[in-house]
């Protein structure tokens, strides 16, 4: 091999290089959009993280939602964890309130995160909700039982063929995560 | 660039080193290729023997043989083996011993970085199987490593990890090398478009490789931190999602898939033309063709998750795009049997291997495309009729024209001739037990028999004692094939080969123009002329 083609061989390994460097880069970057592009179309289901204001709304009494609620525990988390009513019938534009009732298992304290979802994801969007535990990890004394009021109202602008929500919250136990966390 | 090649070798003698040391230091692109295709033997060899424990256990429902857990492990490790031990790098040795032939180069390009990526791939290898004796077991979610699950593997889980890197870093040198190789180290008078297929197909590969590893390894790393370091990239408590791990792995899973059928399409595309005693029917667009399917192949990836709740325009957007796939790999089954129409064929081991190819392919295809159409995959999805669609699409395509290419070449490497009645006795007892083993798996899917699993119910007991028949009949098959290869590699029949080894192959492509067995280094002057039946 003459000098020729090792120095075009040595530039072509580089940018090959690079551009292997860059798609591992490129995986990364994925996150990031991933996040910023559920946001803007509200395809996954995320409901905001923090409570809206609760503020006077037009309430559209002709028309009915079913609003249901699903609760379960991430890798059998030791707690009891369950909604007062498995649906309700709801107007838009009207504000409701509905209670979960969570309790520790375990004869130590506990800190658990609730992760709420709705399911379809493109109705979460006309989903609000001005209370709820699952904007901050709760702490469970052990053994401790607490009811957790969620108020919430649906949009009136949500879209008709919309009949049915679905409001689901898994609880992760987060202890040991927020243990390390703070040492 | 006609000095270039004109010039000798880095290395002045003109033989392989002796003994044992040769193997470990040689940057002999013929002996690379060797290596590598011994390796991928042996790996399809264990991963065969994972897929008769699965098989043994699945002949009757109930638990027989072993733990639920270690059946898990055993479908894991059987798919990272075939696919990241076997398949791939069977390739990559077909790739190393007859891209310099093809295209009239000496050698590879890097030839100390392609002993290199062997050495990783062999280290990537034996820690991946070295994961099976650890504590907790081999991986045992799947070879798609999805978490919450993978993140409960054992002490194996980082071992996993690393074993990942090294093979990924093996592969992306090994891209690298042969994308340097075709790009500068052609003989003159060989343009890009003179080139055998098997080179532009593995040119293409080679650039799905470099684009798409990185990724694959970027997603384990995330597992890995999540898992000892506290982020949060696919664990929802700490703010991510799960999900994205499958759009991640995915992203890199549909290229993969291609990354195993593209060489595959290069070989059938060289073997079919010279047994048919034609050109091939259309190579430019088997060109654009395969250019087309690898672009494709980056935007359709969701396809693998119609069922983990897309909104009804994501659906729909990935059932079409998926399903445009289909278009150009008809173009390649029309051209390869347009190159078969009126032509005077024979039908040589090589070629009967090749033409299972392209009717079980196709099988393959057309399951693929009953996926893509997604109120459907509903149904199908995480059943036995995927695994049936991917092992078509796998086993009668990718692992026999492997098998084609072998008997094809074999002569040509060796100088002996193979045993042709024993190589037609291979492909039969392949060919039906291969069927015996996948067809019925499409039954079972549609009957609703998920996949990974140990036990089942009684109504699917019928065709998974079928299928584990032709699977070990299959599986034993594949011993008579080594015998083949060792008595071919041990002097065959006898016979001594021609140069052209099949009528008219030097019209084809450059190898069948030197002589048989080759020497240890050719094309140490480049060829002269350029063959050009292939339009
Ligand atoms: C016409 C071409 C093809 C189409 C339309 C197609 C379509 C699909 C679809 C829709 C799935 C997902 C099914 C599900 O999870 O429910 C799938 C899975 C799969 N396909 Fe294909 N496919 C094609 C060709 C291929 C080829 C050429 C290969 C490999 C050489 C391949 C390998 C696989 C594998 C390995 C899986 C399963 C991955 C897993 O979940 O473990 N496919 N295919
Ligand atoms: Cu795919």
């Amino acid at each position: 091999m003459n000098n020729d083609t090792k120095q075009k061989n040595r530039k072509l390994v580089r940018n090959l290089v690079l551009i292997a460097v860059g798609m591992f880069g490129f995986g990364y970057v994925l996150v990031p959009i991933y996040d910023v592009f559920c946001d803007i179309t509200g395809l996954n289901g995320k409901t905001a993280s923090v409570a809206a204001a609760e503020t006077a709304r037009d309430i559209d009494v002709s028309r009915e939602v079913t609003v249901e609620f699903v609760t379960s525990l991430n890798q059998a988390a030791p707690m009891a964890f369950r909604a007062e009513t498995y649906k309700m019938k709801v107007h838009p534009g009207q504000y409701y309130t509905v209670n979960f009732y969570a309790e520790n298992l375990t004869d130590k304290p506990m800190i658990a995160r609730a992760i709420p979802s709705i399911t379809p994801g493109l109705a979460a969007e006309f989903f609000t909700k001005t209370q709820c535990f699952c904007f901050d990890e709760q702490s469970f004394e052990a053994h401790e039982s607490k009811t957790m009021p969620v108020r919430f109202v649906v949009d009136p602008k949500l879209p008709k063929k919309y009949k049915i929500i679905t409001l689901a919250y898994t609880f992760f136990d987060n202890t040991e995560l927020t243990a390390k966390k703070q040492k | 660039m006609s000095a270039v090649v004109a010039e000798h070798d880095d290395h002045h003698d003109h033989g392989p080193e002796k003994g044992l040391l040769r193997w470990i230091i040689t940057t002999n692109h013929k002996d690379i290729g060797t290596l590598y295709l011994v390796f991928s033997l042996a790996m399809f060899f264990l991963g065969g023997a994972m897929a008769l424990v699965i098989r043994a256990e699945l002949f009757e429902p109930g638990l027989q043989f072993v733990e639920p857990q270690f059946f898990n492990s055993m479908t894991t490790m059987h798919a990272l083996i075939m696919v990241f031990g076997a398949v791939m790098p069977a390739f990559v040795g077909l790739a190393n011993w007859m891209i310099p032939l093809m295209i009239g180069a000496p050698d590879m390009a890097l030839p100390r970085m392609n002993n290199m990526s062997f050495w990783l791939l062999v280290a990537g290898a034996l820690l991946l199987a070295s994961t099976l004796f650890m504590e907790g077991g081999a991986p045992a979610s799947g070879w798609t490593l999805y978490p919450p699950l993978v993140l409960q593997t054992g002490a194996a889980l980082p071992f996993a990890i690393f074993s990942v890197h090294l093979l990924g870093i093996s592969s992306i040198m090994g891209a690298i090398n042969i994308i340097a190789t075709i790009f500068n180290m052609r003989a003159p008078g060989m343009t890009l478009m003179k080139m055998p297929l098997f080179v532009w197909t593995w040119l293409i590969t080679a650039f799905l490789l470099i684009a798409v590893m990185p990724v694959f390894a970027g997603a384990v790393t995330m597992l890995l931190t999540d898992r000892f370091f506290d982020t949060s990239f696919f664990n929802a408590a700490g703010g991510g999602d799960p999900v994205l791990y499958q759009h991640i792995f995915w992203f890199f899973g549909h290229p993969e898939v291609y990354v195993m059928i593209l060489p595959t399409f290069g070989v059938a595309s060289t073997i079919i033309p010279v047994f048919a005693r034609k050109p091939l029917f259309g190579y430019s667009s088997m060109v654009y063709a395969t250019a087309s399917i690898a672009f494709l192949s980056f935007i359709v990836w969701a396809h693998h998750m119609f069922t983990v709740g897309m909104p009804i325009a994501g659906e729909l957007y990935f059932m079409y795009a998926t399903m445009l796939i289909a278009i150009p790999t008809g173009v390649k089954v029309f051209n390869w049997t347009a190159t078969m129409w009126k032509g005077s064929m024979t039908f040589e081991t090589p070629m009967l291997f090749s033409i299972a190819f392209v009717v079980l392919f196709t099988l393959g295809g057309f399951t693929g495309l009953m996926m893509s159409v997604a109120p459907s995959d509903f149904q199908y999805h995480d059943t036995y009729f995927i695994v049936a669609h991917f092992h078509y699409t796998l086993v009668p395509a990718s692992v026999f024209i492997l098998m084609a290419a072998a008997y094809f070449w074999l002569p040509k490497w060796t100088g002996n001739m193979y045993d042709e009645k024993l190589g037609q006795l291979h492909f039969w007892l392949s060919a039906i037990s291969v069927n015996v083993l996948f067809f019925p798996q499409h039954f079972l899917g549609l009957a609703g028999m998920p996949r990974r699993i140990p036990d089942y119910a009684v109504q699917f007991a019928d065709w998974n004692m079928v299928s584990s028949i032709g699977a070990f009949v299959f599986g034993f098959s594949q011993l008579l094939f080594l015998y083949i290869v060792i008595k071919t590699i041990r002097g065959g029949t006898g016979e001594k080969v021609t140069d052209e080894v099949w009528e008219d192959a030097s019209k084809h492509s450059l190898e069948w123009t030197l002589p048989s067995p080759l020497p240890y280094h050719t094309f140490t002057t480049p060829p002269k002329e350029i063959p050009t039946e292939h339009f």
